[in-house]
């Protein structure tokens, strides 16, 4: 194909040729900094939680003024709650991955360091807790049954040394506290209360992300109670049976002490879907943009290509007349069209790649993998060639005839 | 002229519908895009207390050790109880609260209705008449009950009627987490939206049911809600204690004039420094003092997603102008010839020019009124969504008026370049080819 005199007719309609490309290069440049935001989106979705999600579940009771004895009490719905037909496991947690607001504190290798080396989530487990959750051990040991203290018996404490405690690193936490070597057995510090390091789990997310973190969390053995914020963690041999359970977790804790107030359990699976709701919403905003960019794009280069044709009937007669076939006349405007869809794309990809810049400045972005920018590509050249495809073919059906007559 | 014009525009328009119904269409989707997200973000990004917003300040200290100090840093959102009560105590502002949120469980009287939880603010006596808090019945408890720990709460409407049904609350007990406390007043529905004064505890929306004096809950420990950040090497068992290094409390005061913030914020550096030698501060007076609209953007209230929509819209609505523009030009001039014989019969290229926008300005109006319903239908939309700001989503009078505004002044900016190719068509050559 002959592009030179292609390039000359479109010098003389150096507006609408520019218009073209312009559009072209904007939809491409938000085609692929949307379509990233969805993949990142997607990501965060799907994150890991480090626990089997399907299989917990989560309630919660409320007392109603004092508590006299809510250790005994909380010992009494683990008892009645693992007593519950299907259900394997029943621990009492702080807090669980994917909830807004969060326990958190600092760590540094050494006491008198004056900036901590990490702030990452405090998760306090009752026993057991590493098998309820699913949580994967990778380095270490589990706590042992004579490390675990009740949170209450902390709130009393008056020194540093009747804090320190063993502890468990998520593994995202241990790289960053000892990058070099093995964090078992060592010392770390939370102000002046010394932890040793027994044990290293794969993932535990934090609740929320903190500081652009999501990943450094530590494990104490302190056994929460219902009453200061505890959640009962159950985990459910049986997915499937997780809505007829639900129901009866609610009955018994209700039925262990009436004088309460019981929230209404859910399903980890449900929490986690709710956590994401704006997540999820996000994502179908951008896609319904990107499916209108390209929708009024290609009708733009419908109406400017439809123009055109008709603009040079005489001039595609003629060309007829003088022995050019319809497919000569087809490929013209196709050809056309690939090298308009061209300049627009390589303008595109380095808008692109500025809105990428700006986006890292301003919501802490990753850059634009180049893997977007052929994807890109791609999508337009082919939207070009759809969308001019009508217009084309109303062109290659231009009679011969129409040279001889003036209009 | 205007009126042969947009009779003009108007047969031409109609002569191609499809090309018409493009362009309309594309203007349609550019506004009702914008529109939505615009409304969504002007909704949130809104002054809460337009009357005094610029006379009410939010007070920041810096009562951390000098471990990490870097000048320059942010100090702490919040205070520690301590100072946000020796402030209070000093009372050097016309108004002035210290605060934070709560929550409890409330014992209906009688057994119709079972104990629900409720949320809660604690606050000082200052609160109601600082924020302008409209009483229903009633009126707010006084400095002097502060002082007493007086056993007393504000209620809002809706709680009053949950729990009185239709008799006046004012004088009942309330019971909360084994606590009688005396309703003396109920207020009416206030809702400030932002939530300016504590944005921990629900940024659009809080679940706020009744009012309760900060020393009565600190004496009777109900619970808190919110942020809190204990800082420095001392172990706390009791992080609510009076003097212990943790930052929970809010703290606003209410100036005579936005100019007395610089003498405020010199008595806030003084306090910091007379804190230092006495040894409980480590660092530098380190105070900020924002206004209400200062602190909301340096919170940055608006979530950043929201602000991402906008722009995301704003650079469709290029899009889809991009797109009028060449369809316009295209349109104009297919009607090269008919433009040729105007001028040949004497027409300025003024008039060419005008008679083009006014055509322009017609598909504005159209793609205007499309683009309110799709604007209405994208507010329905957000309103069903789960977001806490959801139901704050309704488009006001202004961002009516802006609709078309935006839509006309767009299509307009559309028109004006192909306007000016349509009026250098030259009429001789036009008329030869005829």
């Amino acid at each position: 194909m002959e592009i030179r005199p292609i390039l000359s007719t479109l010098s003389r309609h150096k507006t609408a040729a520019a218009l073209i490309v312009l559009e072209i290069a904007l939809t491409c440049a938000i085609l692929c900094n949307a379509l990233f935001l969805v993949a990142q989106r997607l990501e965060t979705l799907n994150m890991p939680s480090g626990m089997d999600d399907a299989h917990l579940i989560m309630a919660r009771a409320t007392g109603i003024g004092t508590q006299v004895d809510a250790n005994a009490r909380t010992r009494e719905d683990l008892a009645a709650l693992r007593a519950i037909p299907g259900v394997t496991d029943v621990v009492i947690v702080n807090q669980t991955p994917f909830r807004n607001g969060s326990w958190n504190t600092s760590l540094g290798t050494s006491p008198d360091q004056e900036v901590p080396t990490l702030n990452a989530a405090q998760y306090m487990v009752s026993e057991g807790t590493l098998k309820a959750m699913g949580l994967k051990l990778v380095a270490g040991r589990d706590f042992q049954p004579d490390e675990f203290r009740n949170t209450t018996e902390l709130e009393t404490a008056t020194d540093a040394s009747a804090l320190k405690s063993p502890l468990i690193l998520s593994a995202a936490a241990a790289r960053k506290l000892f990058p070099d070597s093995s964090p078992l057995g060592k010392t770390v510090y939370m102000a002046d209360v010394p932890l040793t390091v027994v044990g290293v789990v794969e993932t535990l997310v934090r609740p929320a992300r903190m500081g652009g973190n999501r990943d450094y969390s530590l494990i104490f053995p302190f056994r929460m109670h219902f009453a200061n914020g505890g959640i009962y963690l159950v985990r459910v041999a049986d997915p499937a049976r997780r809505d007829e359970i639900l129901k009866l977790v609610d009955a018994t804790l209700e039925k262990v002490d009436p004088n309460r107030l019981i929230r209404p359990s859910i399903t980890f699976s449900e929490n986690r879907r709710e956590f994401f709701a704006d997540d999820r919403d996000m994502i179908g905003l951008l896609l319904i943009v990107c499916g209108l960019l390209l929708l009024v794009t290609a009708l733009g280069i419908v109406g400017l290509a439809s123009f055109w044709v008709q603009q040079r009937t005489k001039q595609i007669g003629i060309r007829r007349a003088l022995g050019a076939t319809r497919g000569q006349i087809l490929r013209y405007f196709q050809t056309e069209n690939f090298l308009l869809a061209t300049v627009g794309i390589v303008l595109g990809m380095v808008l692109a790649f500025g809105i990428n810049q700006l986006l890292i400045s301003k919501y802490e972005m990753p850059r634009l993998p180049l893997a977007y920018l052929p994807v890109g590509a791609l999508g337009l050249w082919l939207l070009g060639q759809l969308a001019v495809l009508g217009p084309a073919r109303r062109a290659a059906a231009v009679p011969p005839a129409v040279a001889t007559r003036s209009i | 002229m205007f009126g042969y014009y947009l009779n003009l525009a108007l047969r031409s328009l109609r002569r191609n519908r499809v090309l018409t119904a493009l362009m309309v269409l594309a203007i349609a989707l550019g506004i009702g895009a914008s529109m939505t997200t615009l409304t969504v973000f002007h909704v949130l990004s809104g002054d809460p207390i337009p009357q005094k917003s610029d006379r009410l300040f939010y007070v920041q200290l810096d009562p951390e050790t000098r471990d990490g100090y870097k000048p320059g840093d942010e100090p702490q959102d919040q205070l520690t109880r301590f100072d946000a009560e020796e402030l209070l105590r000093q009372k050097k502002a016309k108004r002035q609260a210290m605060m934070t949120g709560g929550g409890g469980v409330v014992e209906p009287e009688g057994n119709k209705l079972k104990p629900f939880t409720v949320g809660l603010r604690y606050t000082s006596a200052d609160f109601f008449p600082m924020f302008d808090v409209p009483f229903l019945r009633g009126r707010a408890w006084t400095g002097g009950d502060d002082d007493g720990r007086a056993r007393v709460t504000v209620v809002t409407r809706e709680l009053g009627e949950k729990l009185f049904g239709g008799s006046d609350p004012v004088g009942r007990e309330l019971r909360i987490d084994g606590h009688a406390l005396r309703i003396v007043g109920v207020i009416d529905d206030w809702k400030p939206a932002p939530h300016f004064y504590d944005l921990n505890t629900g940024r659009y929306d809080s679940d706020e049911q009744a009012f309760v004096p900060i020393s009565t809950a600190l004496d009777l420990k109900l619970g808190r809600n919110g942020s809190m950040n204990c800082f420095g090497r001392t172990i706390v068992n009791d992080p609510t204690a009076q003097n212990v290094p943790c930052s929970w409390m809010q703290y606003w005061v209410e100036l005579e004039s936005a100019g007395d913030a610089a003498a405020y914020k010199r008595y806030l550096d003084n306090y910091s420094e007379q804190q230092r030698s006495a040894g409980r501060f480590e660092r530098p007076a380190n105070t900020r003092l924002r206004n209400v609209m200062e602190w909301l953007e340096f919170r940055q209230v608006v979530p950043g997603d929201v602000r991402l929509q906008m722009w995301l819209a704003f650079a469709f609505l290029v899009v889809c102008l991009l797109n009028t523009v060449g369809l316009l030009l295209a349109k104009f001039l297919r009607r090269s010839g008919e433009i040729g014989v105007r001028r040949a019969l004497g027409a300025s290229r003024m008039e060419i020019f005008k008679q083009c926008l006014v055509e322009a300005g017609t598909v504005g109006v159209a793609g205007g009124a499309l683009g309110l319903v799709l604007a209405l239908l994208g507010l329905w939309a957000v309103r069903q969504r789960p977001a806490e700001y959801a139901q704050l989503a309704h488009l006001d009078g202004g961002m009516l008026a802006l609709t078309f505004v935006l839509a006309i002044g767009a299509s307009l900016l559309a028109g004006l370049l192909p306007a000016w190719r349509a009026m250098r068509v030259p009429p001789a050559l036009q008329l030869k080819s005829q």
